[in-house]
């Protein structure tokens, strides 16, 4: 128990009249990062007793991240050796080029968030909560791996303000900051965030030394199904939907293997952390739209006719619909809410990524909205449940 | 007196500001505020059109019809932004086009009609002019400040002159594309009023 005897003792420096009295939640904030407290819920009053808090949850949900984390490395490296046509590059090769690419990421990720956090914490004089700890490591997993460090540190502070401190803080935001944070840098910086040279780690110096393998293009297979013309057989010729379900395909850090993406799903699912309503009823959306499509597939919009399966296996669906549509937070709180929540998600997600060719992604967007939506549709669900049981009501005639 | 008229030009600026604190003429305050240049000419125009408004409706105000003062205001308020519009194509072309339609829209802006019925109807000339003006100036400090921010991060420049230098851009450095978009323009109104309201407490509504 040696560092929770260190914490002890520091934790004199900041109480009550000592020196660093000012510092107080600061510090409380790294403590129950390390430890749980006594108790995770007042004495007194009407609260929910449970043996862990939100940040205990959060780290199951970082565990549950950490498969399709890890493959993303390896994928990296991957994808960065394959485009110089080094396909026999060995796995720890590949592996560590990965993980020296994703790990500036994580930790700007972590400090630009984290340090606007500490920031209001110290203003404000009150604990954190949750904080930072999930969307930290979401970051990194959904933006091009390319992309510069400043750039995400820059949208990662001003998601942090004004899409979480200005709502009151962790459980208060509208939107979900990870999400928000790519919102920022897409729109802020579109080169950095989309095209085809972002998604392959150092492409561009690739592309310059004249490295580039034959047949390369760094175009993620989501964009070359948006770029198809005449019809999907090159797509198909070049991506199948088994190499985009395994996920050994350019993309971001986390989004390529839907397997990995799906243990992640198992263990947030079995925790009972990560709701199994709004990640079906996401899929579901998604296929309905997918069907849709390719029931009203014109001659012009090649794109329209993709199997509606490959959808779900490509691009950054199935992390979105696992790790992102199911916060806690942003996501619908009534039961029923939650079907309609996912449902949407998927469908409005397949409809922007199909019919509007500026936006090849639509989880990001579809995601966001349905987050603005969340309080909307608990509304009407409640109203309903009140007429429902109103209707039960028999006013008796004196 | 002296220091009523004072107070009339004043308060506008700061604790009466019409987009802060009335939060009146935010929609031109989102179209016209990606260069500083536009938002000058929009600012001294809007001021000129509403100082002269206030002081041509305060001199009929006793002769106008209270069922068809709108429409009599907003003739005042039509023939002022056509003679704006006129001298802009005239003197500043280049920004007249780049403003286009909000030169005509300034008819519209909520900050002159609520100018001239909560003020120029019932007080005389000259604190009335001197109101409109204070308003103007107060919507145009706030328009400037605006454009500032947007120019410079979103454009790297400030009234066109290119002020970051080049070799940041060598460095990787890159404009915001995001602070350019009408969504950002309401953020940093936003901020701006955050930071009003944190140091005028009296501003802050009672829960």
């Amino acid at each position: 128990m040696g560092l929770k005897n260190y914490v002890a003792n520091l934790k004199k420096n900041f109480e009550k009249g000592a020196k660093y009295e000012k510092w107080m939640p600061v510090f409380e904030s790294f403590e129950t990062f390390l430890f749980v407290l006594g108790e995770t819920a007042p004495k007194k009053g009407a609260h929910i007793r449970d043996a862990i808090d939100l940040k205990r949850t959060m780290s199951v949900v970082i565990i549950a991240l950490l498969p399709a984390l890890i493959f993303g490395m390896w994928n990296l490296g991957y994808q960065h050796y394959l485009a110089q046509g080094m396909s026999d590059a060995s796995f720890w090769n590949e592996f560590n080029h990965g993980l020296w690419k994703t790990i500036p990421l994580i930790i700007v990720a972590y400090a630009a968030g984290l340090g606007t956090e500490f920031l209001f914490v110290y203003i404000k004089q009150k604990e954190i909560e949750e904080g930072f700890l999930v969307s930290g490591l979401l970051i990194p997993m959904i933006v091009p791996v390319d992309v510069p460090l400043w750039m995400v540190a820059v949208s990662s502070i001003l998601a942090v303000v004004f899409g979480k401190e200005v709502f009151g803080g962790t459980g208060m935001n509208v939107f979900n900051p990870a999400l928000l944070t790519r919102a920022i840098l897409f729109f802020a910086y579109p080169t950095k965030m989309s095209g085809t040279i972002v998604w392959t780690s150092d492409f561009d110096e690739i592309m310059a030394n004249g490295k580039l393998a034959d047949g390369i293009t760094g175009a993620t297979p989501l964009g070359d199904a948006a770029a198809a013309i005449g019809n999907l057989d090159a797509y198909h010729a070049k991506w199948s939907a088994f190499d985009a379900f395994m996920g050994w395909i350019p993309g971001s850090v986390g989004e390529t293997s839907t397997l990995m993406i799906l243990l992640g799903a198992i263990i947030i699912i079995a925790t009972g952390i990560g709701n199994w309503k709004i990640i079906l009823s996401v899929f579901l959306g998604g296929a309905a739209m997918g069907l849709l499509l390719n029931t009203f597939a014109t001659e012009t919009n090649v794109y329209m006719t993709l199997p509606w399966w490959e959808h779900l296996v490509l691009g950054g669906f199935a992390f979105g619909a696992v790790f992102m549509a199911t916060d806690p937070v942003t996501a619908t709180q009534t039961e029923k809410g939650k079907w309609f929540y996912g449902f949407l998600i998927g469908f409005i997600a397949i409809l922007v990524r199909v019919l509007n060719p500026a936006y090849p992604e639509g989880m990001m967007l579809a995601i966001l909205l349905m987050n603005a939506f969340a309080p909307l549709i608990d509304h009407y669900i409640v109203k309903a449940h009140i007429s429902k049981r109103l209707s039960r009501v028999k006013v008796k005639q004196a | 007196m002296a220091n009523k008229n004072l107070k009339l030009f004043v308060n506008p600026l700061n604790i009466d500001n019409p987009i802060l604190v009335q939060i009146l003429g935010i929609c031109s305050a989102l179209a016209i505020t990606v260069q500083l240049k536009a938002a000058f000419v929009m600012a001294v125009s809007v001021t000129l059109v509403t100082g002269f408004a206030n002081l041509i409706i305060s001199l009929l105000r006793n002769s106008i019809p209270s069922r068809i003062r709108i429409i009599v205001q907003l003739v005042v308020i039509a023939s002022l932004v056509i003679i704006v519009d006129q001298i802009l194509k005239a003197y500043v072309y280049d920004v007249s086009k780049q403003l286009s339609v909000f030169v005509g829209l300034i008819i519209t802006n909520c900050i002159i009609m609520g100018r001239l019925e909560a003020f120029a109807m019932g007080n005389k000339p000259l604190p009335s002019f001197i109101d409109g003006i204070g308003n103007g100036v107060g919507y145009g400090i706030i328009l400037i400040i605006v454009a500032f921010i947007r120019e410079l991060f979103g454009a790297g420049t400030i009234w066109g002159i290119k002020v970051i230098p080049q070799s940041f851009y060598e460095m990787g450095y890159q404009n915001n594309g995001l602070i350019i978009l009408p969504p950002m323009a309401l953020i940093i109104v936003g901020v701006l009023i955050w930071v009003q309201r944190s140091k005028m407490k009296e501003l802050i509504e009672k829960k």
